[in-house]
């Protein structure tokens, strides 16, 4: 270190910075450091104390060195220290220090909250503001716990300072994201909705972040915010650019402030009082003109501010989805946009269209600018902005223009970066198989799509042309033909292979007649690619051959030939080896029609979920998931949709071959395939949530309990907790989101009551619905959810598991007594009998279980037979009791059942007997 | 909200990195690479605004950027912020140091790096918007300085050490600092029509 540096604190600092920068190499930069570090550490552990102004300075210069990158694991004392100096400059290196080099579980925390404490009570502003900052930027829970008390008076006092305010409200935000449970609104809620009316508008900028977190997880709480942010935005909006003076930003009044009030309307519906819409819809007018009007400057900072309001009005527009009139100007508006020279401009445009394509009022209108948006990307320089035209696409894609957008979106696949390959590749196979009214144009866009991209061709995408051929029998011939064709070429993808492996083993003797595809030109056509193939493929094409010689006699003994090979039948994979021996055995010693039985064409495939959109969803969804949530969302996904696993070649799971690495392809957890084939026409895109209406497989399993999981797939989870007592009840339904994203615009009916709208990423919301039981019934309540997740509208129905015997009250007896009453319930109609095999083992403890969970007194010593279960209850209606005997005798020996069920009404033992005929 | 803001030079030398979400320091040092390495490669004059790297959250996070001179100014953000209004932001903070520093330059950001951070402390707490108004950031921070002023009393050196050394003849330095080539004064962005 140069000798001028002596006695001149700041300047050394300056000297060492120089220092660095003037380093010729990495080496000579670590060495100046690790000497600066030396020289810092000896000099706070040396015997002198240092004064606050070296302390400053030393704490300086580790802030630069953190900066270039360097660990630092020393001066956290000093700067804890320099935290309770009485002057300014010290006091703000300290937390500048602490803000950027501690983190929340440090264990120096205690110390920093007691200089916080000292500040935030010493009335001085600049100090407070300083410990707010420090909060704010460590945000851990001890500090939640020790100031969640105190900010919010600090935030709502009279005569707090207007730049404490702001802090404090930004600091309160911040913890109530850390530590929610520790921040208690309650008595302050509506003094801090006031904030929105304050005259400082600087407090009001910093208010409304903290208003807008808070009525995303409390939105009846703060429910009067809406019509307060609809006049404080009507006061901005109609302000001439004078009135706000310095809020005014390159002649827009309050930019910054404005979006922030549109983006607190859209954590709410419409509001419902006609005033406040009015005043709202014309401010949304008034907007919506202003971007007609003649610019007032030139400068980009005024068109940039001007156009950020109008994109949060289109946005808020979008979410209330109810003013047809602004949707379609809101629709020109983007219009507009799409082929401004603004390329920030056309990028929004393009990102706001496509949620506006998912308005029913405003499909058509984006459909219209279908062109300008295909130049977009055949054309834009930019790929972020050509991504967001394909999304735009796709989302603007139905019946009427999938042939032209999937066209273009193949011609731009060639060349298109491959950042978004993957994706697109997915995108163009889903709009393919949704919109295809034609099955020959689809088989030829996915081979295309192959052709065009086969590296970025994931498995599901051709496992799912697989399955469709199979399922389709008017279009297996053309995808033989077509395969054939596209085999000929010289460099196919291997993807393709496996596509022409599997449907020429399949389907091959569709063209067979013609000579120019006759069996050994086909066998010699696929083989002439076996060599270049990886061992999955080279399995597949194996099946494919011993298929042939079902198919084609005549190609037997060359085929045989080619097994008996050293190549195959002594190849170094135990898969392909094992394969040609047990296909040479097989083609050699079974006579043709079992050959014919074992190698039979491929029964349809269930109808499911395309495996592709899962893909896509799961593409799209969590971003940010941990890689073991993505494994477990594949695992579930498998069996959700197990399309992928089992569109392999599952012809050779009959001959028995042990699981392998390859095992996918064996098919070894084929479900039952479907007999009944012929697959409905239309679409073959099965979305999750649109599967047979009701979704009815939850409910039967809380016939006898009263907590669980009702419902649950990749994004969504639904819990229940119930009680029951006489005829009411009280469910709670708690819904998780098990993506990262938000689910907007969330809401679920019944005969119940509304939720809040949003369900953050990875939070879970909780509704409580009370039932009272009137009188016997046997349908379940059903439970409607929507929700938009992305831009796609999810909607899902349940059944409630709300059954009559829910309101059972147990009813103890003797024998005798038991015997009396059944008798007296003796009318034909009201008992009800069933007989079953039993689903579950016959554990005598599990049906004990089973019985008490539905709700009756399981009687002891009342059959004679002890095996048998004797119960009784009566079910409280409003209306009525309903007495109900029951007596259930299992058969260990032919694992049947039989259930009686007597009942004072007729309706209630078949509902009862029907219900607990699943049970067991 | 604003989960990180970065400032880096044309070669990728970070000049200010603020994180408003928890990383540990290598991560951040891995964000501030790809960042850069995301933002570098683009050309002049498209859109500010792209998908944010992996380490950062991938594409539920937004990168907008500008570009001054030697400088890429980056704050990386999530959906629930306006794109047009931090590129708005963004250009009030330039502006501010503008104003503070008189004719804002890299080497400024470099010798006065807690004044950069107290002026962006002014702007953005806990990556939320503490304030959008120019002359009220720009007041708060001369009340600082004048108090700073005030402490140092008869050791006032410091401040004008520092400014001594920029002007200093260090055999080194004139070859840096070309003021006039890396002034990034506002008035005259060469980066925005």
């Amino acid at each position: 270190m140069p000798a001028v540096s002596k006695g001149d604190g700041m300047r050394g600092l300056a000297v060492f910075i120089s220092d660095i920068r003037n380093c010729k190499s990495k080496e000579a930069e670590i060495k100046r450091i690790n000497k600066e570090l030396a020289n810092i550490r000896s000099k706070f552990k040396g015997d002198k104390a240092l004064d606050g102004y070296s302390k400053k300075k030393y704490v300086c210069k580790l802030l630069f060195i953190f900066l270039l990158g360097h660990d630092i694991d020393f001066g956290h004392m000093e700067a804890v220290n320099l935290l309770s100096s009485n002057k300014y400059t010290e006091k703000q290196i300290g937390y500048l220090f602490i803000s950027v080099l501690v983190n929340s579980n440090s264990e120096l925390i205690r110390l920093i909250n007691n200089a916080i404490k000292n500040d935030l009570s010493s009335r001085n502003p600049t100090f407070m503001c300083l410990a707010l900052h420090c909060i704010a930027n460590v945000g851990s829970r001890e500090m939640a716990e020790a100031f969640a008390g105190e900010i919010p008076r600090i935030l709502v006092a009279g005569d707090t300072m207007d730049s404490v305010k702001q802090s404090a409200a930004l600091c309160l935000l911040r913890l109530y994201k850390t530590s929610p449970d520790l921040v208690l609104m309650g008595e302050w809620t509506s003094r801090v909705v006031h904030l929105l009316n304050d005259q400082h508008m600087g407090v009001v900028t910093a208010a409304i972040s903290l208003i807008t977190c808070l009525s995303q997880k409390n939105p009846d709480e703060f429910k009067t915010c809406v019509s307060l942010a609809v006049s404080r935005l009507s006061r901005i909006v109609s302000s001439a650019s004078t009135d706000l003076q310095d809020y005014t930003y390159y002649f827009v009044p309050a930019p910054w402030l404005s979006c922030k009030l549109l983006r607190l309307l859209q954590c709410y519906p419409p509001p419902e009082d006609g005033a406040v819409k009015g005043r709202l819809v014309e401010c949304l007018e008034t907007i919506l003109n202003k971007a007609q009007e003649p610019p007032k400057s030139k400068k980009v900072q005024h068109s940039n501010a001007k156009n950020a309001i109008l994109f949060e009005a289109i946005s808020l527009i979008i979410h209330y989805d109810s003013e047809p009139n602004l949707l379609v100007r809101a629709c020109n508006q983007l219009g507009q946009f799409l082929q401004h020279r603004e390329t920030n401009l056309r990028y929004l445009a393009l990102e706001s269209m496509c949620t506006l394509a998912s308005s029913e009022f405003s499909h058509e209108a984006v459909k219209t600018h279908i062109e300008t948006v295909i130049n977009a990307l055949k054309t834009e320089r930019d790929v972020s902005v050509r991504q967001r035209a394909a999304d735009l696409l796709y989302a603007m894609c139905d019946r009427s223009n999938a042939k032209q957008i999937v066209a273009e979106m193949l011609s731009y696949l060639e060349t298109a970066d491959y950042s978004i390959r993957e994706e697109m590749v997915l995108k163009v196979a889903i709009l393919a198989e949704k919109y295809a009214v034609d099955y020959s144009w689809y088989v030829d866009t996915i081979l295309n799509l192959i052709r065009i991209a086969g590296d970025y061709v994931s498995e599901e995408v051709w496992y799912r042309v697989i399955q469709i051929v199979i399922n389709r029998d008017d279009v297996q011939g053309y995808a033989a033909k077509t395969v054939f064709e596209a085999l000929q070429a010289p460099a196919c993808h291997e993807n393709m292979v496996k596509v022409g492996g599997y449907i020429l083993g399949e389907f091959g003797n569709l063209i067979a007649g013609d000579p120019r595809s006759s069996p050994l030109v086909q066998f010699n056509l696929l083989h002439s690619k076996f060599h270049l193939c990886s061992v999955p493929t080279r399995a597949l094409l194996l099946s494919a051959y011993i298929k042939f010689i079902n198919l084609f006699p005549e190609t037997k003994s060359t085929i045989q030939e080619v097994l008996r090979s050293d190549s195959q039948i002594r190849n170094s994979d135990v898969e392909l080896q094992q394969r040609a021996v047990e296909y040479l055995k097989l083609s050699s010693i079974a006579s043709t029609d079992v050959l014919a039985t074992v190698l039979e064409e491929m029964p349809p495939f269930p109808e499911r979920e395309s495996s592709i959109l899962a893909k896509l969803k799961k593409k799209k969804g969590p971003g940010a998931v941990s890689v073991n949530e993505l494994e477990e969302g594949k695992r579930e996904g498998g069996e959700l949709n197990g399309g992928g696993e089992r569109g392999g070649d599952s012809s050779t799971s009959a001959v028995g071959s042990t699981p392998s690495p390859s095992a996918d392809l064996l098919g070894l957890r084929a479900g039952p395939p479907v007999t009944a084939a012929a697959p409905s026409a239309g679409s073959l895109l099965v979305d999750v949530f649109s599967e047979a209406g009701v979704n009815d497989d939850g409910f039967l399993r809380f016939v006898c309990k009263n907590n669980g999981v009702l419902f649950e797939n990749q994004l969504l989870q639904i819990g229940i907790k119930s009680e029951y007592r006489q005829n009411l009840g009280r469910m709670y339904l708690f819904y998780g989101n098990k993506t990262s994203v938000q689910f907007v615009t969330f809401t679920t009916t019944s005969t119940l009551v509304c939720l809040e709208p949003l369900i953050e990423g990875g939070a879970q919301v909780q509704q409580v619905i009370n039932i009272e039981c009137l009188t016997d019934f046997s349908d379940a309540p059903l439970l409607n959810i929507k929700f938009r997740y992305g831009g796609a509208l999810q909607n899902l129905t349940l059944k409630l598991p709300v059954t009559i015997n829910k309101f059972f009250q147990p009813t103890e007896m003797a024998s005798h007594d038991f015997f009396q009453r059944w008798k007296q319930l003796s009318l034909p109609q009201q008992e009800a009998q069933k007989i079953f095999k039993a689903n579950h083992a016959m554990d005598t403890e599990v049906l004990k279980a089973k019985l008490l969970g539905l709700g009756m007194a399981l009687l002891e010593n009342v059959d004679p037979n002890p095996e048998n279960f004797v119960c009784a209850g009566v079910i409280q209606t409003k209306a009525q009791q309903v007495g109900s005997l029951l007596r259930l005798e299992p058969n260990a020996q032919a694992q049947m059942y039989r259930l009686t069920v007597r009942s004072s009404k007729d309706t209630v033992s078949k509902r009862l007997c029907e219900l607990l005929a699943e049970q067991f | 909200m604003i989960k990180a803001i970065l400032i880096f030079n044309n070669h990728g030398k970070p000049r200010l990195s603020k994180f408003y979400e928890h990383y540990t320091e290598d991560t951040e040092q891995q964000i501030i690479r790809e960042t850069f390495h995301l933002v570098s490669k683009r050309d002049e004059n498209i859109c500010n605004f792209l998908e944010g790297g992996l380490l950062i959250g991938g594409s539920e996070n937004k990168l907008i950027y500008r570009h001054y001179a030697t400088l890429y100014f980056v704050f990386c953000v999530d959906s629930s912020e306006s794109e047009l209004g931090i590129l708005d932001l963004i250009q009030v903070f330039v502006e501010t140091l503008d104003k503070c520093f008189e004719n804002v330059c890299e080497l400024d950001l470099i010798f006065h790096m807690d004044k950069v951070h107290n002026i962006l402390a002014e702007m953005v707490m806990g990556g939320m918007v503490l304030e959008t108004n120019m002359s009220e950031i720009i007041t708060q921070a001369e009340a600082h300085n004048k108090m700073e002023k005030s402490e140092a009393g008869i050791a006032g050196a410091p401040a004008r050490a520092v400014s001594a050394v920029k002007n200093m003849n260090l055999p080194e330095m004139p070859k840096n600092i070309n003021i006039g080539d890396i002034s990034i004064k506002v008035p005259n962005l060469p980066s925005f029509k």
